[in-house]
């Protein structure tokens, strides 16, 4: 099957993501870990942009542009720079931004994602380096603000820019594009995406494969998705009553799900670039072989693996690739020699879920021990989910001694209780265990199938048969079942 | 040469307000400054590489290192437009 | 306690009496100043003598003042570039050169004027009011660095530091009757130093003498990271003070000798370098052909880097601020009434050299043209050790004679500007007097052969007695 995109949407992006796992900023030595502290407290004269200043760029954020660049199958420039983009803007503390231009480190590249009809290529047009403005906080509404306040704690953090080529044919593309980015980076141990901020989205649009539009600064992967669709139903419209598309920026209003006209092509600024010249620039090329070493396993590849050596659905598989700690999780489950088909079923289909249903996310992981999840919403609702947990939690399920529904409160009750308490404990104190009438069920099952001749006899009116059956279900239940339960339940299956 | 529309357009861009008056002042005395820029253009370059810098150096970085930032008072304190800890403006646009 | 001392003066002098009564002394002489040389005056410099006297320092500068220019970060002290828009503003950090003269145990005296951000030769446009040429009050005292040469030669202060654009270090120097060094680019560290033409400055020290020139680079030359253009040479400046230029090779630039140059001034030169030949250096003329471009290229890159430099004095963090509706009139107004004239002009003058469909025909060209002019001192430096020509092709003007055409004004760095261009070191030593105004000598040498230029400068000083000349106004 292929798809004929009958709209003629293109769809391109640009994709800022914080290189946050750093350290320290693109310029200065000022700690990267803002995101829970008071205003203008993660500022230096540097980041702060004091008149006499100068930038010395930080290795790490080249070897993490290095990297994300091989990870896109990207070319590294031989030769790289940084420029100056000179426009005027309250977050911007020189009143120009520190990006590459002509010269950027990551030239052509690929993605591969599950486009409308299998595998779709999206290509890398190239991917930049450069620094983040500061924060600004408008006093009321933007259109009705009456000031604004700015917080400079996030200026100078390093940006990876990444722009893709138009070839993604719908929302969905392009939301799958970003799930898959966002996951290579994570693999990458650059970026965590769960810190506010970490990730912004422009996105280009275009229908009939006309004049593209420019949506700016979208926050999230939903939002993306969201005010693209909005954007193609609002140029169809405007085509169907013969209006003409015009070359424009807007803006995403992620309340209204509405896209607003910021600017027109024509009050374009003019970035005025020239090379930042209190920068050196950078040849760099050989690194790439031992960086290329430091590159984990990808994403695909992990996949691939995962169905092959655990022999599990592609489904399951993908869900535990979709985050590299999820990913170790289960492959230190497996490791404890639980079935690795139970174990990703429990792991991808039930804790994911219930993480989910919970707005928990995966922040950390020690990894062989646990991962560490923590509420989107309220950071401090923090919970651990042990390796030992699952391995017990799936132990129990696989020999039949706790039923599915069982299992599943397990989980719930460990994502739900700060203590931390074992599934043995869990199980304990609920009375989990397949309850005592359950096995005595079982084993009356079994023992009426396996004495098909004193079940005849008993039928045939051998009483003293429904003795000889009691005795065997006693045994079964290492006389654990009380008689004459044991009596009544055979007689129930008899007659029944 | 450049026009008065120019000089406007330059001010906008430069964040400098220039006056009616001004733009005509300044019109006359960047012309004569670009007149004399001009020369330049005798002198064939096609084939010149340009010096962004005299220095030839090449990968200056500094490790990924945190050093101390300064305390909040010290960053607001060359100004008195602020509020709560951050910097206040007007609104932007 | 002489007006005019030498470092090493100073040092005896302090051991004689104490680091504060010579402080003292300097801030007695600046209270009672004709020459507007500070824009501030430091109100700890006493006690930080004080505190080097009773706690002891083994820096090579301990307690001896020194005056910096108005564009270099002290804490505590105001850094406003001679504008209006800084008003207020105090930096809180130190440049790394002040870093330097800390631990060497340098008392700071104050800031001095300068033409607003660096941008000019004649320190008339700072907000404070222009400095007095202490030869003749009636005349500038060059600039940029106007406040740091005139406060040396008019003995309030021994020493100070400059920045050296395009000759903002040399021509004031030349101007004012004293030594002026601008170092090779990247041999000192740019850090806390408000940046006018990025690619084009150094700090540079100026004083009434070679062998304090070369003390003070001893102290601040030197590698910093926090600068990615600074290199570490490791030159010994003071060794280099050799009195011998034997075998010494000189060229002389007739482009540097062009129209326009005063009769005494060529005159005072072409004696210098016969007093270099009787010395045992030969000499011959050398061709730069390009030179004549070099002004146009070196004020296309000046304003364009100039113009993006300048934009962080918005009014948001710092400085003055002017009201407006919202932040954009609010910057537009704030830069209008906070910046000079000549300032705003040049960062049009920038932004236009940069903007679209334009970047090309000025920035680039200037760029190409850079190359040549550095192609230039790179061919006639492998044919000699040094170069030698005027600083400054007339001696001092009137205050207010240039100021109203921008052009002229920029065409006094003529001389100096090629300098920064092609980043080599070049060093102004007085050389004589032309109706009682002095005359520099510029000695240009190859990237980071400081030692060989200021060998030259050290032995035409030990041979000639120029330097000893102070100015009759304040003397
Ligand atoms: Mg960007
Ligand atoms: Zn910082």
């Amino acid at each position: 099957m292929v798809y004929e995109n009958p709209d003629g949407i293109r769809i391109g992006l640009e994709i800022h993501v914080q290189l946050n796992k750093l350290k320290t900023k693109m310029f200065c030595g000022c700690s990267s870990d803002y995101h829970n502290a008071a205003p203008n407290t993660h500022t230096c004269p540097i980041c702060l942009g004091l008149p006499g200043t100068l930038p010395v760029l930080n290795k790490k954020a080249v070897e993490a542009a290095i990297k994300v660049g091989l990870a896109l199958e990207g070319e590294i420039a031989e030769e790289t720079q940084f420029h100056r983009k000179n426009y005027f803007y309250p977050d911007l503390p020189k009143g120009f931004q520190v990006t590459q231009y002509d010269f950027p480190i990551v030239g052509k590249g690929k993605v591969v994602i599950e486009g409308e009809d299998g595998e779709h290529v999206v290509g890398i047009t190239r991917a930049h380096m450069e620094e983040d403005p500061g924060k600004l906080v408008h006093i009321g509404s933007i259109e009705k603000s009456k000031g604004v306040l700015i917080d400079y704690n996030r200026s100078g953090m390093p940006l990876i820019e990444t722009v893709t080529e138009p070839d993604m044919r719908s929302p969905k593309e392009a939301r799958r594009f970003l799930d898959k980015f966002r996951n290579i980076l994570e693999y990458l141990d650059v970026f965590d995406g769960n810190l506010e901020g970490a990730m912004r989205v422009d996105a280009n649009v275009s229908v009939h494969w006309g004049t593209r539009v420019e949506v700016k600064n979208i926050s999230s992967h939903k939002g993306v998705e969201r005010a693209l669709l909005y954007e193609i139903m609002r140029q169809k419209n405007v085509i169907r009553r013969g209006g003409k598309i015009t070359l424009e920026t807007r803006h995403f209003d992620e309340g209204r799900g509405v896209t607003i006209s910021m600017r027109t092509k024509e009050e374009a600024e003019d970035y005025r670039y020239f090379r930042e010249p209190d920068l050196m620039p950078m040849r760099v090329t050989d690194w790439i072989p031992a960086i290329r070493e430091t590159l984990p396993e990808l994403p695909d590849a992990k996949r691939a693996r995962f169905i092959e050596q655990y022999g599990i659905t592609d489904m399951h598989a993908k869900a535990l690739t979709s985050k590299i700690m999820l990913a170790d999780f289960h492959e230190s489950i497996c490791a404890q020699g639980v079935d690795p088909k139970i174990a990703a079923t429990w792991t991808a289909d039930v804790l994911l879920g219930e993480l989910n249903y919970r707005d928990l996310v995966i922040g950390a992981d020690v990894q062989g021990y646990a991962i560490i999840c923590y509420n989107q919403k309220n950071p401090d609702i923090v919970r651990h989910i042990r390796v030992n947990d699952m391995v017990e939690l799936v132990t129990f399920f696989a020999e039949g001694k706790i039923s599915d529904r069982a299992a599943v409160e397990v989980i719930r009750s460990i994502l739900d209780s700060k203590e931390e308490k074992t599934p043995l404990q869990i199980i304990e104190e609920r009375g989990l265990l397949k309850a005592e009438s359950d096995l005595v069920t079982m084993a009356v099952e079994e023992t009426i199938a396996e004495n098909e001749a004193a079940v005849q006899d008993y039928l045939g009116g051998a009483e003293k048969s429904l003795n000889f059956l009691v005795g065997q279900v006693m045994k079964k239940t290492k006389g654990t079942a009380d008689a004459k339960t044991a009596r009544e339940l055979i007689l129930k299956e008899l007659k029944g | 040469m450049i026009t008065k529309e120019d000089v406007e357009h330059i001010g906008w861009l430069a964040r400098i307000e220039i006056s009616e008056q001004e733009t005509v002042e300044y019109m006359e005395k960047l012309n004569s400054v670009l007149e004399y820029f001009g020369q330049l253009d005798e002198l064939p370059t096609e084939d010149v590489v340009p010096t962004y810098h005299v220095a030839e150096i090449y990968n200056v970085f500094r490790e990924d290192i945190v050093e101390e930032c300064l305390p909040q008072e010290t960053v607001l304190a060359n100004t008195e437009y602020k509020q709560d800890g951050t910097f206040r403006v007007p609104k932007i646009g | 306690m002489a007006k005019w001392m030498s470092v090493a003066q100073v040092k005896e002098k302090i051991i004689e009496d104490s680091a504060e009564e010579v402080t003292a002394r300097y801030l007695e002489v600046i209270g009672k100043s004709k020459v507007n040389g500070y824009t501030k005056v430091s109100e700890k410099a006493l006690e930080h003598a004080r505190r080097i006297d009773s706690e002891g320092h083994d820096g090579p500068l301990a307690g001896v003042p020194i005056a910096i220019k108005d564009n270099i970060s002290v804490v505590g002290l105001p850094n406003s570039c001679g504008s209006k828009i800084l008003e207020g503003y105090v930096p809180p950090f130190n440049a790394h050169v002040i870093e330097k003269l800390l631990s060497a145990g340098a008392v700071i005296l104050g800031k001095t004027n300068m033409d607003e951000f660096a941008m000019g030769s004649s320190t008339e446009t700072s907000y404070f009011g222009p400095t007095a040429n202490p030869w003749d009050l009636e005349r500038v005292p060059g600039g940029s660095s106007g406040g740091s040469a005139a406060v040396v030669a008019a003995g309030e202060a021994p020493f100070a530091l400059g920045s050296d654009t395009g000759g903002s270090v040399r021509c004031p120097a030349a101007f004012c009757g004293v030594v002026g060094l601008k170092p090779t680019y990247g041999a000192v560290s740019r850090y806390g130093v408000v940046a006018y033409a990025n690619s084009l400055e150094q700090v540079g020290p100026l004083a009434n003498n070679v062998a304090d020139i070369a003390i003070l680079m001893d102290v601040i030359a030197g590698y910093d990271g926090r600068d990615s253009t600074s290199i570490d040479s490791k030159i010994e400046y003071q060794k280099a003070l050799v009195d011998d230029v034997k075998g010494l090779k000189i060229g002389v630039p007739k482009e540097f000798f062009g129209e326009g140059i005063h009769p005494d001034v060529e005159k005072a030169v072409w004696n210098a370098i016969h007093k270099y030949e009787s010395l045992g250096a030969t000499w011959e003329e050398v061709s730069m052909p390009n030179i004549k471009y070099a002004l146009a290229s070196y004020y296309i890159i000046a304003m364009s880097e100039a113009s993006s430099n300048l934009a962080r004095f918005d009014g948001t963090r710092y400085g003055f601020r002017e009201s407006g509706e919202n932040w954009h009139a609010m910057v537009s107004k704030t830069r209008a009434e906070g910046f000079g004239t000549e300032v705003k002009r040049r960062i049009l003058l920038g932004t236009y050299a940069l903007s679209a469909g334009y970047h090309d025909k000025y920035y680039l060209k200037a760029l190409k043209v850079r190359t040549l002019v550095k192609q230039d001192f790179d061919k006639a430096l492998a044919k000699v050790d040094l170069l030698m020509a005027p600083t400054m092709p007339n001696p001092a003007f009137k205050i207010g004679e240039k100021i109203e055409d921008p052009l002229t004004l920029y065409l006094s760095d003529v001389n100096t500007c090629p300098i920064n261009l092609a980043g080599v070191p070049s060093v102004s030593v007085p050389c004589g007097l032309t109706d009682g105004l002095p005359i520099g000598l510029q000695i240009m040498g190859k990237p980071f052969d400081e030692p060989t230029v200021l060998r030259a400068a050290y032995t035409f000083e030990q041979n000639t007695d120029y330097h000893t000349k102070r100015p009759p106004e304040v003397a």
